[in-house]
């Protein structure tokens, strides 16, 4: 239910790089969503068809794309793909992981019209 | 995350966002920029800035988490019986009405500055500057920041905290950690609490809330701690003086960085 707050912030960030770059319109907004983010991509969408109105952005495409949960293992040093809440190690079963990926919340790239 | 700007690109997904990957398309009459940038900067940049206020200050500032009526405002209260003789405390309280959590905290004879979201699910890192405005930082030692009670929200926005505690509380259930990971992996100790009503639950094995957290490679402390029979006081006392005496202290190397 922050993902509200979320597209605002990010609705402005995209309306202050349309501005600089003296752009009429916003086509596409291209973000990276991890399932590691705490946002969900579905009601982020929900948001943003309500968010953009009366922005730069108003006609703009929302593409949200995500990366799987990574993670490299600290003893054994192999990298696996593991579900959200299951951060163990796919070789070993070791619990003391780092994250590599699924974390991101990220603005990728936005795509504007200029003159 | 990325040491430069804070952002989050890793060596997992570099290559999407770079030239002739699929995020650096260009379509023939549009200009594609590309950004990089985190979701939340604005309010990642006015975190930092809360940072260094905290910083300058030399105030520790601990923000505290977990779902509505696990214990928060009663366990600040006992912490702050137990501490508030050799630090000086500060506590910000967050809810989305009422000023009785900050209430019960002046009580105690600590300055407490209550923000009311009205309808925020979170704290975010404006709120807190605005409310650090009223807060004697000058004077503390201490400051604790009590988010609103919710599992989801407040994970996703920096406050400008040294540290997050996350509370959970026995009622709850023992397999939070898998259902909430994001807010849990985010703590830098799990206090489990309430640990006096135990004996009467039969369903909550700390033990199970252990591998919960383990399996989402949680490796940090975990208290079993109760506010009522003081269960584990101590140990989570006895942390939070480290980490104070840490933040007093900090390496050389970061002692020398100018603001």
């Amino acid at each position: 239910m922050h993902e509200l707050s979320v597209c605002q912030a990010m609705l402005r960030q995209v309306e202050d790089i349309a501005r600089r770059e003296q752009a009429i319109s916003v086509e596409r907004i291209t973000i990276q969503i991890g399932p590691l983010s705490g946002v969900v991509p579905e009601l982020l969408q929900q948001a943003f068809s309500i968010a953009k109105c009366g922005t730069m952005a108003e006609a703009a495409e929302l593409v949200t794309a995500s990366q799987p949960v990574r993670v490299h293992c600290l003893q054994c040093g192999y990298e696996s793909d593991v579900q959200a809440n299951r951060l163990l190690c796919a070789q070993c079963g070791d619990f003391r992981t780092r994250l590599i990926s699924g974390d991101e919340l990220l603005l990728a790239s936005v795509e504007l019209t200029k003159n | 995350m990325c040491d430069t700007c804070g952002c989050n690109i890793t060596h997992g997904n570099r290559h999407l966002i770079e030239e002739g990957g699929k995020h650096a398309h260009t379509s023939d009459d549009h200009v594609a920029i590309e950004v990089l940038e985190n979701l939340l900067s604005e309010n990642d940049h006015q975190a930092s800035h809360n940072r260094q206020h905290f910083d300058k200050h030399g105030v520790l500032a601990i923000n505290l988490m977990s779902s509505p009526g696990s214990g928060k405002t009663r366990l600040l209260e006992r912490t702050i019986d137990h501490l508030k003789n050799r630090y000086k405390i500060g506590v910000i309280e967050g809810d989305l009405e009422t000023e009785n959590d900050a209430r019960r905290i002046r009580d105690k004879g600590i300055p407490a500055i209550q923000i009311t979201t009205g309808t925020a699910c979170h704290l975010d890192a404006h709120m807190i500057h605005q409310a650090l405005h009223q807060t004697p930082l000058a004077e503390l030692d201490l400051l604790f920041i009590e988010n609103v009670g919710n599992l989801v929200c407040p994970a996703s926005f920096d406050l400008g905290q040294h540290l997050n505690v996350t509370l959970l509380s026995v009622t709850e259930g023992d397999d939070k950690p898998a259902k909430y990971p994001v807010i849990f992996r985010a703590a830098n100790h799990v206090l489990i609490t309430k640990s006096d009503l135990l004996p009467l639950l039969d369903d909550f094995n700390p033990e199970k809330a252990n591998q919960s957290l383990q399996q989402i490679a949680y490796n940090t402390p975990v208290t079993l701690v109760s506010a009522k029979s003081d269960q584990g006081m101590d140990e989570w006392l006895a942390w939070l003086d480290t980490q104070i005496n840490q933040a007093a202290s900090p390496p050389a190397e970061l002692q020398a960085e100018p603001l």
